[in-house]
């Protein structure tokens, strides 16, 4: 009972703290909402079958985007709607065609379509439109993007949950470890893989088009920033990518980090970044909540 | 129409025809050796079978469904569940959920109280029971071949395809592995297995399937294929296995 109660307590509580905090606690706060949700989505596919993406920003981007086009000529709930599908149907053509590529392959591979998404709207929006950047004005209050950037990550986590308890799970969590006995065992490997790819793109999507009035102004190399990919994956690593609370507690101190990092060394910030890529590989490979398990199992063994 | 049918099921590897127009089939209940020396394409065999790779030609049926062509998954569905030959556990999932999951994905969709009721049972088969919650990676060689075959037996199949899976098994092992797959025998279970121990063929089955080369040589009651000069001499002039 206390594993839904003691969530909804915490969730209360972050939904009111945007009435006490300031300006900049009210942006860091989104931040963090907006990390836990990426890596948590991010989680939902890569977490248990270890298909590393790259392509987290390929859909963020394209949320963002999708609100940068339609914010004035649609509401903003349509707007949503359409990011959500765009993202939906970019993850459903996109795993089609590649979900059969394993390791290093599908990482370049996911890298490249983030790379790609950002050269095609690039290059119509200069071509077709004649713009680069575009303007989101929307009649939005910096708490309600909050708000809705916390219920997204509420919903995610929820999801995540609800997914480790089902068919889905135990298909994914077979076909991270062998899939050839997941096929022979009778788990339909496109089907299971392209849902759980879906799924997370439209989270991952929706959470971009939350985001983006906060941009103001959107251009292609803002919304597409590859470093954005890197963040999430590293923050699901460092939390624990296979267990429900992982990425949050991967995303909640590692943007923290980068935050105070990129405002007090700007020049050093991208090296410190790769540093700690590298720290949280070689010193927590399984990520935080496993490690601190196997610490506590070694004390108890030592005790008993 | 018999049980299972192969007919002229062709398997072409580039230049290599490791699989050349074999055909036979199998009765309801009936266990069947496949022997042949190594490389003859008994593996090979299996793997079309069960849907591993894609027939060139021929036709395989069980029980009138056409398998060929289908996937892996949907073969797994109409009831084929087989072991590998290079043995496939899943590390990170304790031993109840590693053969579980052919109950769950399987064709009668178990899930909850009772996909881990059919598990614990075919645990309980292989003598694995008393370890379900401990996690695959730390079995032994041995106990990870009798967890794949508890998974095999949890998918609750119309036939049983096990590829060498009494190989590397000590004499005592070997005796209870014999006693087992004796058990799903007189269970009315329809078996296929690739077997290199001669003692064990002979104690179990009582008609093999030989292949040389791809093609079949022999399809006989036991003794009268052991002693046939094409088999003799299929096994003397390829290496024999230890
Ligand atoms: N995927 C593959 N691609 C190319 N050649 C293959 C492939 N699988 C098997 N072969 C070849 O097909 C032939 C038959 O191999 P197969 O594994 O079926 O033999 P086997 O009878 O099972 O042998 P063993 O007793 O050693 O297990 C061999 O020459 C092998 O090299
Ligand atoms: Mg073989």
């Amino acid at each position: 009972m206390s594993r839904i109660i003691l969530p909804l307590i915490g969730l209360a509580l972050l939904a009111i703290v945007p009435l006490i905090v300031t300006d900049y606690g009210l942006g860091l706060l989104i931040g963090a909402a907006t990390y836990v949700t990426l890596a948590s989505a991010w989680a939902l596919f890569s977490g248990q079958t270890h298909y590393i993406s790259l392509a987290t920003v390929a859909f963020y981007g394209t949320g963002a985007y999708t609100v940068a086009v339609l914010n004035e000529t649609l509401g903003y709930g349509a707007v949503l709607l359409c990011a959500a599908l765009i993202g939906g149907t970019i993850a459903l053509v996109v795993g089609l065609a590649t979900l059969r590529l394993r390791g290093v392959y599908f990482v370049i591979f996911s890298f490249g379509l983030a790379e790609l998404v950002r050269q095609l709207i690039t290059w119509y929006e200069v071509n077709v439109t004649g713009t680069l950047g575009r303007y989101i004005f929307l009649d939005i209050t910096t708490r309600q993007i909050y708000w809705q950037m916390l219920g997204l990550a509420a919903i995610t986590i929820a999801l995540t949950a609800w997914i480790h308890r089902s068919r889905l799970g135990m298909a994914l969590r077979v076909i991270g470890d062998d899939e050839t006995v997941a096929a022979h065992s009778g788990i339909n490997l496109a089907r299971v893989k392209l849902l759980a790819f879906v799924l997370s793109a439209v989270i991952l999507t929706l959470a971009g088009a939350i985001t983006s009035p906060r941009y103001v102004y959107v251009e292609p190399s803002i919304v597409f920033n590859p470093t954005i990919s890197f963040l999430t994956v590293i923050m699901a690593l460092l939390g624990g990518a296979n267990r429900l609370w992982g990425p949050t507690l991967g995303a909640v101190p590692l943007f923290l980090i980068f935050e105070w990092l990129s405002s007090n060394f700007p020049d050093s910030y991208p090296i410190l970044l790769g540093l700690l890529f590298i720290g949280v590989v070689f010193l927590v490979p399984n990520g935080l909540i496993a490690s601190t398990e196997r610490l506590l199992g070694k004390a108890k063994g030592a005790r008993g | 129409m018999s049980f299972l049918e192969i007919d002229r099921a062709v398997k072409q590897f580039g230049g290599l025809r490791a699989v050349s127009d074999v055909s036979f089939t199998l009765e309801k209940g009936e266990v069947v050796g496949l022997l042949g020396p190594n490389g003859s394409g008994k593996t090979t065999l299996i793997n079309l079978v069960s849907g591993a790779l894609p027939a060139t030609s021929g036709d395989i049926r069980l029980d009138g469904l056409r398998l060929t062509g289908l996937s892996r998954d949907r073969i797994a569905r109409a009831g084929v569940a087989r072991t590998f030959q290079l043995v496939r556990t899943l590390p990170s999932l304790s031993l109840v959920e590693n053969v579980m999951i052919t109950a769950v994905f399987g064709r009668h969709a178990h899930w909850g109280a009772a996909a881990r009721r059919v598990a614990l049972g075919a645990l309980e088969m292989v003598g694995l029971s008393d370890r379900a919650g401990v996690a695959a990676a730390d079995l032994t060689y041995i106990d990870q071949k009798r967890l794949e075959l508890a998974r095999a037996l949890a998918a609750e199949p119309e036939i049983l395809l096990l590829d060498e899976w009494l190989a590397g098994l000590n004499p005592t092992e070997l005796a209870e592995g014999v006693a087992l797959i004796r058990t799903l025998h007189q269970g009315g279970l329809t078996i296929l297995m690739v077997e290199h121990i001669i003692d064990a063929v002979r104690a179990l089955c009582p008609r093999v399937v030989v292949m040389n080369s791809g093609e079949l040589i022999a399809d006989a009651p036991t003794d009268i294929a052991l002693a046939d000069p094409m088999v003799v001499s299929a096994y003397l002039g390829g290496e024999v296995d230890a």
